[in-house]
């Protein structure tokens, strides 16, 4: 048995599948609420991302992960002034890592949940940047304070949010 | 091989979707506008299109069912206020129909004045209406899509305001709906004038969401509390309506000689709901009612200065109606101009051309006749924010009028407002030139 699995309960490497309209419907329903809601709390909050996340650590498939990562920033790019790729690219790789990570680690205990979260939000925003300054000539400010807070209140989120999602997670 | 291929499946996948990604963004950003392959006619990713027009039904339903019970409610609250309300109206009526009856006359002022400058101007004769659906979702990126597009006669490049003051520009246009960029995107600039001091700057969005001029001396003096009004200079936003009032003004230590002067918007641009798009723009001669005919200085000149050549009866007529000389006469120091329209040669087309430059695509006159002879519009309003800091821009010793605001044809609720249509919305134009300052020394933008 591989040693990362060995670490782990069975609920832990179990790989989720979930039914189509809840695949579709989900991360639609995060990408409108994004756009839809004009509240403060949507500045900081990045609902497409922590569908991302819930979706490629439940599958534990990074190919999956990664395809839904890149589908959802694409869409998301759409809304943007930017050049479409810039979340996708973001997301692609907040996917495929999120994957991966959840072969190896528990991600199904609240706390995990929380780091997890906090640690992808920083990196989505990291790779976004990188893009945005290196590839795209943007002038992005990287503020410390707001992007702590940011993954603050999205690792909150997550652990109510994907609550929510466990619910729509298929069981054999 | 194969084995290699096996073993690193998913770093290699990431790696092709990534490299796709990369390309696809390279693509967009090397290539320009209009050519992009799987683009619309308008440059618009295809992508783009097919999200925003498959979300768009769907906004304009949540959004039409939210306003729906809100006015509702707001309607019954209303109500109980009426009475109350209704007596402050009608004092306040009054009161604006003293202060209409000083405008008017200050109105026919300008008017006359124009007349003597040929001072042609671009007025707004068009809007469209148009509720906010949606936000960008993102503090990278400061967009909003309205529920209007190309079947209402929205344009890219078309500028969007609301009474309060300028709000961005349409940036791209789909069929049902138009996404518009904000003045506070990084990506944004207008041109703007502060109204008190003249000075002409860009306000540029900054990274953070904040209204930015920066390429303003450091010797010059601005205080904060000023009133920043557009300039016209960028050919979208007219002339003379509101961006905002200066906030702070400290020196930039990273771009030495300049300010950094911080602009708060006038408009609210994180609760913007209903907002006006400006979809046609009138060129508009003024003509003074009852002033004096004008009367050309060279025609003046060839009457009191021997050395002008007379004036050819079959070259083309000029604005006051009489023909023009064959050569150009330039009055020199110590010609004898009095006073009134023989004020008009000592002014340079370089100077007439700099007053008007916040028009829109104002033309010179001069070169223009048969632009001048075009008849004025009928029925054009009282004055226009661009009449009215036309008027400002007078060649004679402008007195200093008190701060007013001067109602522009802009309706909401009209899709083909034409001039002097009653307004309903009152974007805020002023018109304010500074004491003891001709206005029309505006400095040249640096």
């Amino acid at each position: 048995m591989n040693s990362s699995v060995s670490l782990t309960s069975r609920e832990e490497i179990e790989v989720h599948r979930f039914s189509w309209p809840v695949s579709i419907g989900i991360p639609l329903l995060a990408i409108f609420l994004q756009v839809f809601l004009n509240q403060s709390l949507m500045k900081v909050l990045d609902l497409p991302l922590l569908v991302t996340i819930f979706f490629a650590v439940a599958r534990r498939r990074p190919i999956p992960g990664m395809i839904t990562g890149a589908l959802i920033g694409t869409l998301q790019d759409a809304w943007t002034g930017h050049p479409i790729g810039l979340f996708g690219i973001a997301k692609t790789i907040v996917g495929y890592l999120g994957s991966s990570l959840g072969v190896k680690v528990d991600v199904d205990n609240p706390g995990s949940r929380f780091l997890m979260t906090f640690a992808f939000v920083l990196i989505h925003r990291f790779v976004y940047m990188a893009i945005s300054l290196q590839l795209v000539g943007g002038s992005e400010a990287w503020i410390w304070s707001h992007m702590l807070l940011s993954a603050l209140v999205n690792g909150l989120a997550a652990v109510v949010l994907f609550a929510g999602l466990d619910k729509f997670k298929l069981r054999n | 091989m194969e084995n290699f291929f096996t073993r690193y499946k998913n770093p290699l996948a990431l790696m092709a979707v990534l490299f796709i990604q990369v390309v696809a963004l390279a693509t967009q950003v090397k290539r320009p506008e209009g050519a992009k392959p799987g683009a619309t006619g308008s440059g618009t990713r295809l992508i783009r299109v097919w999200t925003v027009t498959a979300f768009t039904p769907v906004e304009k339903v949540f959004v039409s069912t939210g306003r729906f019970f809100r006015n509702g409610w707001r309607n019954y609250a209303d109500l109980r206020g009426a009475r109350q309300q209704n007596k402050e109206l009608q004092d306040e009526v009054a009161r604006l129909q003293m202060e209409q009856v000083r405008l008017k006359q200050d109105a026919d002022q300008a008017r006359r004045l124009q007349t003597l400058l040929d001072f042609k101007e671009k007025f707004i004769s068009k809007t469209v209406a148009a509720q906010v659906i949606a936000f960008s979702g993102t503090e990278q990126s400061r967009l909003i899509t309205i529920d209007k597009g190309s079947r209402d006669g929205i344009k890219a490049d078309m500028a969007v305001i609301t009474p309060d003051g300028i709000v961005g520009k349409v940036k791209d246009v789909f069929k049902l709906s138009s996404q518009v960029l904000l003045i506070n995107d990084h990506d944004s600039g207008a041109g703007v004038i502060l109204e008190n001091s003249r000075l002409q700057g860009i306000v540029k969005g900054t990274p953070l969401g904040e209204l930015q001029i920066n390429d303003i001396m450091s010797d010059e003096k601005v205080e904060p509390g000023e009133h920043v009004i557009t300039s016209g200079g960028d050919r979208i936003y007219p002339k003379g309506y509101s961006v905002g009032t200066v906030i702070a003004s400290t020196p930039d230590h990273e771009n030495d000689p300049f300010l950094i002067i911080k602009i708060k918007p006038e408009a609210d641009l994180n609760r913007l709901e209903e907002v006006l798009v400006i979809t046609d723009m009138a060129d508009n001669s003024r003509t003074a009612s009852n002033g004096p005919e004008p009367m050309r200085a060279a025609d003046i000149l060839s009457q009191r200065l021997p050395s002008v050549p007379k004036v050819d009866p079959n070259a083309p007529k000029m604005p006051g109606g009489v023909p023009a000389p064959k050569a150009s006469p330039t009055p020199t120091k110590g010609t004898p101009l009095s006073a009134g329209t023989e004020q008009k040669p000592a002014m340079s087309s370089g100077q007439a051309k700099s007053m008007a430059t916040g028009t829109l695509g104002a033309t010179s006159t001069a070169n223009k006749p048969a632009e001048a002879k075009k008849p004025s519009s009928v029925g054009q309003p009282a004055a226009t924010p661009a009449s009215a800091t036309g008027a400002a821009a007078t060649p004679a010793k402008p007195k200093p009028t008190p701060k007013k605001s001067v109602t522009p044809p802009v309706s909401p609720d009209s899709t083909t407002q034409q001039p002097g249509a009653a307004p309903t919305a009152t974007p805020k134009p002023t018109t304010t030139p500074a004491p003891n300052q001709p206005a029309n020394q505006e400095r040249p933008p640096r």
